[in-house]
């Protein structure tokens, strides 16, 4: 297949040609892309992204609502008022006092969250970098396998898995959790891609030139160079971490909970009272909702990015 | 010359003795890069390919949570397990599920993508937007949406009450709480998949769209003739990774209700959840576990295979650029326009 060919774009064509020409081209483009980056979009566009939106945002809402309710309330009212109550900071110290750790769940979830997406910044980074810009043997064959094992549910491991952390003692303790996500298949993966285009050999080599070691080429060049790309593989771990569910919940316990183990001990514990229970989940989602409002932006980007790659 | 002489002190001189510091530097550049990717190598092997085939030799034992390893039994846990109606039963559950799920889940993230990728207004805000159940764990989902799915007094029933539809038992009926499990999968995932096939549509060569206009193509032509053929790859990533996704889904069913058993008659237990209570839950019997677990691997691997093989086949199907496509098309004397 041929590259595809871009049309030249607009103001290349007015300095090439003059006003005239590029306002005709303009014109005729406007004419020619119904669909695509040119297309108009109706009322109808807007319409159904805004029905996608409104099912994205009304479970949260929802539930907020439920837990700035009281019991009470909720029993009577099976389509709850879309005004808030008002008890939610109520329903909040009830969540605190419940007895599921919520102080010690939510500081669980932040360290698991925070320490393996810096495990999996470094050694995705390392990897990565070895793969786009080191030359060794075997180093295709390896990538490929690397690739080829994120097909593979490792998950179905659990029963294994779960006899190792025992015999090791750790069960019950977060690096059972972290440990076993500190690098993964698709960070390498996502490193070498971004590694190959943005880094330079020209800057491996003059920093090797300059006497670097391999380490400290990699700490001062590559490091730096990968920023833009570690930040969102490190967002991505983070939130993967922080929703994680099934093996914190074997190999953590009520013991030393998650937030979405805390989560599950609030259900089985108070499930009739669904106004603390809801309190309570949009207490241990509140965290993530601030983080994606201040980098969802880069999320998404995130996405976009490494799928045209990928 | 002299420079490239400097620089390259063995070419044409008597062999030096190399310093200390030199070998180590050669050290250094041979080994370093099979230093810097084994992390990656090492984890995987200890908590991934371990685990997995190891799981293959517990499945051999009497094997038990609290006593450790019993005696060999051979197969004679599959016998059991195959035997088990409630194994019959998780697999129908978790083979529907995948089903309702994932179909309209990848449709709708096209649909929507298409969508997203005209030439819209405040493009991040609404990107952002469909975004937003990502960071809202499977967990906190299921919690939500169990309440508002209610079989008695619960939103969505009150909903279709209020427009005359009878009360559907959303728990009570296998197929239903299929359906609401699916929909949670859908509110999770489907705005992610969004956002990969927006990007993959991005990268369509506009000028394949003016050729396609000029040639008269409505823009339901468009969409199929240009759009889809040329974000096959995507699409295929996509029915891939949530193929195996669905196939293991564990937090919806386990939040479904406070019991966490799969309902009370199993109606929504999944294969996933089935193992964990072999394993942990009721009869802590590792050994029965471990052979479920290599019973939905193989199941996966199944329709892994099957995938590929109809997704190739959707793919020869669509006009293409490859020149496999263009033979098996032109034997069929079949000319698309």
């Amino acid at each position: 297949m041929k590259p595809p060919k871009t049309l030249e774009s607009i103001p290349a064509i007015e300095q090439a040609y003059g006003k005239s020409i590029a306002n005709a081209a303009r014109r005729r483009r406007q004419r020619l892309t119904t669909t695509g980056a040119g297309r108009r979009p109706g009322w109808l566009t807007y319409a159904v992204l805004a029905v996608v939106l409104a099912a994205s945002a009304f479970p949260l809402w929802y539930t907020f609502l439920l837990g700035s309710a009281d019991a009470a309330y909720i029993s009577q009212h099976a389509i709850p008022s879309m005004i808030p109550q008002g008890k939610f900071i109520t329903n909040m110290g009830r969540v605190l006092a419940a007895d599921i750790k919520f102080w010690q769940a939510l500081l669980n979830s932040v360290i698991v969250s925070a320490l393996t997406a810096v495990s999996v910044i470094f050694f995705s980074t390392l990897a990565g970098y070895s793969f786009a810009k080191l030359r060794f043997r075997g180093r295709n064959q390896l990538l490929v396998f690397v690739i080829a094992t994120m097909a593979i549910p490792t998950q179905l491991g659990i029963v294994p898995l779960f006899m190792v952390m025992s015999k090791l003692g750790w069960q019950g303790q977060l690096q059972a959790v972290i440990v076993p996500g500190m690098v993964t298949a698709f960070g390498v993966f996502w490193m070498t891609q971004y590694l190959q285009a943005a880094l330079p050999y020209e800057l491996i080599e003059a920093a090797r030139v300059d006497g670097c070691s391999m380490i400290r080429t990699f700490w001062h060049v590559a490091m730096p160079a990968s920023r833009p790309a570690a930040a969102m593989l490190g967002l991505f771990t983070f939130v993967g971490t922080w929703t994680n569910f099934f093996w914190p919940f074997i190999v953590l316990g009520s013991t030393n909970p998650t937030l979405p183990v805390a989560t599950q001990l609030l259900q089985a514990q108070y499930f009739k009272d669904y106004s603390l229970i809801m309190a309570g989940v949009l207490m241990a989602t509140a965290p993530l909702v601030f983080v994606f409002v201040a980098a969802g932006k880069q999320l998404v980007s995130g996405i976009m990015h490494g799928a045209v790659k990928g | 010359m002299a420079k490239t002489k400097a620089t390259r002190p063995e070419a044409g001189r008597p062999v030096r003795k190399i310093g200390f510091r030199q070998r180590l530097g050669r050290w250094d550049v041979k080994l370093s890069p099979y230093l810097y990717v084994s992390p990656f190598f090492i984890v995987f092997a200890v908590v991934g390919m371990f685990p997995l085939l190891y799981t293959a030799y517990v499945s051999m034992f009497d094997w038990h949570l609290l006593g450790g390893k019993g005696e060999f039994v051979g197969l004679g846990n599959y016998e059991f397990i195959l035997g088990q109606h409630n194994f019959w039963v998780a697999m129908r559950n978790t083979l529907s599920i995948f089903v309702i799920s994932s179909v309209p889940q990848v449709t709708a993230a096209i649909g929507i993508a298409w969508v997203l990728d005209a030439n819209i207004r405040a493009k991040t805000f609404w990107r952002m937007g469909v975004l937003l159940p990502y960071v809202v764990a499977p967990v906190a989902v299921s919690v939500i949406f169990s309440r508002m799915f209610a079989d008695q007094f619960g939103l969505v029933n009150s909903v279709l009450g209020g427009i005359g539809i009878d009360p559907i038992r959303w728990h009570a009926d296998p197929l239903a709480s299929h359906f609401v499990i699916s929909v949670m999968v859908w509110y999770r995932w489907t705005g992610y998949n969004t956002l990969i096939c927006l990007a993959a549509m991005q990268a369509v060569p506009r000028d394949l769209y003016e050729a396609a206009v000029i040639d008269g193509a409505s823009k339901a032509k468009q969409f199929f003739s240009v759009t889809i053929p040329q974000i096959r790859p995507t699409i295929i990533f996509v029915i891939i990774t949530a193929t195996i996704g669905c196939l293991q889904i564990f937090d919806e069913p386990r939040m479904y209700d406070q019991f966490g058993q799969g309902g009370s008659d199993h109606q929504w237990m999944t294969a996933t959840l089935y193992l964990y209570q072999l394993g942990w839950n009721q009869e802590m019997n590792f050994g029965r576990a471990a052979s479920v677990a290599w019973l939905l691997f193989m199941v996966i691997g199944v329709i892994a295979v099957f995938n590929f093989a109809l997704t190739r086949r959707i793919a020869s199907d669509s006009p293409d650029h490859s020149a496999k496509v263009r033979k098996t098309a032109k034997t069929r004397g079949a000319v698309k326009r």
